[in-house]
């Protein structure tokens, strides 16, 4: 033993004798943790979300959320002298005289577009794989649950320089407010303490945007990671991988060295578009004033589906009893995100009583397995992308000389058609995958290589493929669908039978899929 | 002479031969250069106005009618002014291209004095806007570009977008881009109102409220990218493009690097 290691074990054995860390530490720093990209893309969101602490600490040095009114008479010309909010005039401030602010601004919002990407990513693959399965439901409920908070976290930060767009996407906030029937109105004077703009939204935004909600995020990211933990992490299948056990690194050295390098990497690619691209310049904005608009105001891209859905909206409006119900913002700016969010986190409970599966799973489906969970899938997106487009329809206009009328139009039809075709379509390509896997599995694969039989007939060599291959194509589950009969064994009718069928239905829906290749098939092959 | 001559020395004759020196110079110069700028004679200007009609008649008339009239696929242009010929012509918007929603911005089909011809014609009909000189655009020295930053978010970046990069109308009209275009043109679209755009009168906005536009708009188009690549000057949707193309696009790049087995 080295003196080196002779010290260090004494100083380790220093903290044991007084934290008792060694067997905690032993059994988890050996933690395995499977390697594969789309494990990472959490990883993008997790230190987006440490990039964006550290960031934003840096700008509340300097900023002050206030609305009070200064005259401007900082180093930018083009609005020295006009009346602003301390808020805008702390920003510029920030943006001009502050060594190193812009582009402390500009990666701090830059990280937000990037964390909340990442999460969309992650939840991408956490759903196509099916990883939300049992015993993952409430994490991925914690998951919707950050997804919510960060549209809403970010749509506070850019709200906070009231700056002319930021200002803009506030009044129509107000307006979405307004739209509850009874109470809206109320809300907004409560939010807002009396008529937009007033001078308490900004104050008490900032509150919310640098306490109430990043304590939400911490604790929430900690209790998720702690499942995770918990729980072992998910695996892709693959020979030697089951429902037991985790195949890849552990945590200590590997997994620790590519995480930590990883976060470095999310702070380079950062900081590189926070020094190389400008974002949210809101010194061409100007200070925001109720009666000035841009053209082309738009929220950032997670808020832009919303956006989208109302540019969208047909200007429906109720009154009655000397109220108005405006339609046109209720249905799309609260009620079908309601639906949407609520369905994304109540999907995992809604995908096991359509299955009946009750099973713990930590093996993840290939998207092409589970047919009817990715056909849906991309239909929600197909719905989420369209929107967004519409979101932008003003942008695509002029870029594209289109006219917005006809973007508009398109959404509208879109937004109803294109999601049950993606649907179909999604659903065929998976079926058409699982044909192919079939295939390669029974006949391998085409070597491309030509041979003339003596009697002269051309045939194509087939190689068989590994068996890591084979099994990787034939380990998959293929349930039946739940059969609820609409009578018991004395023919009597049983109590819910609608609820049934429609469970039955959905049941089938869900377990159609090509027959994967057995093992009896493989011998029949075997004799020809 | 003999009187004249007795005050040679005396001591007021130096300031006054001074103040008579600078008063003869400087007539000199106020004649010489009103003579420059005095207004072109009738017999020039009626020639002016002739070759402007052969113009007209040549490249307008099939539209506008032969007597600028207007018809059914064109308005009368009768009253307009020089100044929005100008606008129209010296752009390249007239004659259109085709007669799609909006005449755009392209390269001019008759030269200054030609449009200068044309413009002198059509103001000969009825009289119009006049096409601002060079003495009323001196926007660098009687404008003042915050006024004209906080004019412009009021008035213009409603359809023209907050830095005056354009922006989409309904049906496929446009406000176009206001980089790159001169200030004599700026001028002319607010007091004539071309296409979509409304007339700005003098009682909306002053002369001198117009020349700080025309400041602000210099100045925002020649301010340097302050934070780097200004990504259009767009709002959030080129950011966001960015953001899902090139950020997460490196992101997951490197994530798939790591996570490759070592060979």
């Amino acid at each position: 033993m080295t003196a080196r290691e002779r010290i260090a074990g004494s100083v380790a054995n220093y903290v044991d004798e007084r934290t008792g860390a060694a067997a905690w530490m032993k059994k988890n720093l050996n933690k395995v943790f499977p390697d594969h990209w789309s494990f990472l893309l959490g990883e993008i969101a997790l230190y987006s979300f440490v990039i964006l602490l550290l960031s934003g600490t840096f700008l509340t040095f300097w900023f002050d959320p206030s609305q009070r009114e200064v005259i401007y008479d900082g180093g930018y010309q083009p609005l020295s002298g006009l009346k602003m909010s301390a808020a805008y005039a702390s920003t510029l401030h920030i943006s001009f005289e502050v060594r190193g602010g812009l582009l402390m601004r500009q990666i701090h919002h830059w990280a937000a577009l990037i964390f909340m990407a990442a999460i969309v990513v992650h939840l991408m693959r956490v759903y196509f794989t099916g990883a939300f399965r049992k015993p993952r439901e409430f994490n991925w409920i914690i998951g919707v649950g950050l997804l919510t908070l960060g549209i809403v976290e970010g749509f506070l930060g850019y709200s906070l320089p009231d700056d002319l767009l930021s200002g803009t996407g506030i009044r129509i906030a107000e307006a979405i407010i307004q739209a509850l029937p009874l109470v809206g109105s109320y809300l907004a004077f409560f939010a807002f303490g009396g008529a937009f703009p007033g001078e308490a939204f900004i104050p008490r935004i900032y509150t919310v945007h640098v306490l109430l909600l990043p304590g939400a995020f911490l604790a929430l990211i900690t209790v998720h990671l702690m499942l995770v933990w918990y729980q072992k992490h998910t695996q892709y299948p693959g020979p030697g991988r089951t429902e037991k056990n985790v195949v890849g690194y552990p945590l200590l050295p590997v997994y620790m060295a590519k995480a930590g390098g990883f976060f470095f990497i999310v702070f380079g690619v950062t900081a590189f578009l926070g020094a190389v691209a400008s974002i949210n310049p809101i010194w061409l904005y100007g200070p925001y004033t109720p009666g000035q608009i841009s053209a082309g105001s738009q929220p950032d891209w997670y808020m832009g589906w919303l956006d989208g859905l109302v540019r969208m909206s047909p200007p429906l409006e109720t009154h009655a009893f000397g109220h108005t119900i405006s339609w046109n913002i209720l249905i799309p700016g609260l009620i079908v995100p309601g639906i949407l969010f609520t369905g994304m986190a109540l999907y995992p409970f809604i995908e096991s009583w359509m299955t009946g599966d009750k099973r713990e799973h930590h093996l993840l489906d290939r998207p092409r397995n589970a047919p009817n969970r990715t056909a849906l899938g991309v239909m929600s997106l197909t719905f989420m992308l369209v929107a967004l487009i519409n979101g932008g329809n003003d942008i695509i206009a002029t870029t594209f000389h289109l006219t917005i009328n006809q973007i508009m139009w398109f959404s509208r039809i879109a937004i109803f058609v294109l999601p049950p075709l993606s649907f179909m379509i999604t659903k065929r390509l998976c079926l058409s995958l699982q044909r192919a896997d079939r295939d390669l599995v029974l006949h391998g694969r085409e070597t491309g290589r030509l041979v003339m039989m003596p009697h002269g007939e051309f045939v194509e060599v087939h190689e068989p493929i590994s068996p890591e291959k084979a099994w990787l194509l034939t380990q998959h589950e293929q349930n039946p669908a739940l059969a609820l009969d609409e009578n018991d064994s004395r023919g009597v009718r049983r109590p819910g039978t609608l609820k049934n069928k429609l469970r039955a239905r959905l049941s089938r829906a869900h377990a159609v899929a090509v027959p994967k290749v057995t093992a009896e098939d493989l011998k029949e092959i075997e004799h020809h | 002479m003999k009187r004249l001559s007795r005050f040679r020395r005396h001591r007021a004759v130096a300031p006054l031969l001074l103040v008579l020196a600078l008063l003869s110079i400087g007539t000199t110069f106020s004649v010489a250069g009103a003579a420059t700028s005095t207004p072109i004679t009738a017999a020039e200007k009626s020639a002016l106005i002739d070759e402007g009609k052969q113009l007209f008649l040549k490249g307008c008339s099939s539209c506008h009618g032969l007597n600028a009239e207007g018809g059914g696929i064109a308005p009368s242009l009768i009253g307009v002014g020089a100044a929005s010929v100008d606008f129209q012509v010296a752009t390249g918007r007239m004659p259109m291209a085709d007669m799609s929603t909006q005449a755009m911005r392209k390269k001019p089909v008759y030269n200054e004095k030609q449009v200068e011809a044309l413009a002198a014609y059509v103001a000969s009909l009825a009289p119009g806007p006049e096409v601002p000189g060079e003495s009323q655009l001196n926007y660098e020295r009687d404008g003042s570009a915050a006024q004209g930053g906080e004019l412009f978010r009021t008035n213009c970046a409603m359809c023209h977008n907050f830095a005056g990069q354009g922006g989409a109308l309904t049906q496929g009209k446009y406000a176009p881009t206001l980089m790159g275009v001169e200030a004599r043109h700026i001028y002319e679209a607010m007091i004539t109102g071309p296409q979509s755009m409304p007339v700005f009168s003098d009682k909306t906005i002053t002369p001198a409220e117009k020349l700080s536009i025309i400041k602000w708009i210099k100045a925002a188009e020649a301010e340097p990218q302050l934070g780097g690549a200004a990504l259009g000057r767009v709002g959030p949707v080129t950011e966001g493009l960015l953001v899902w193309t090139l950020g997460l696009g490196l992101l997951v790049g490197v994530a798939v690097w790591l996570a490759m087995k070592a060979r």
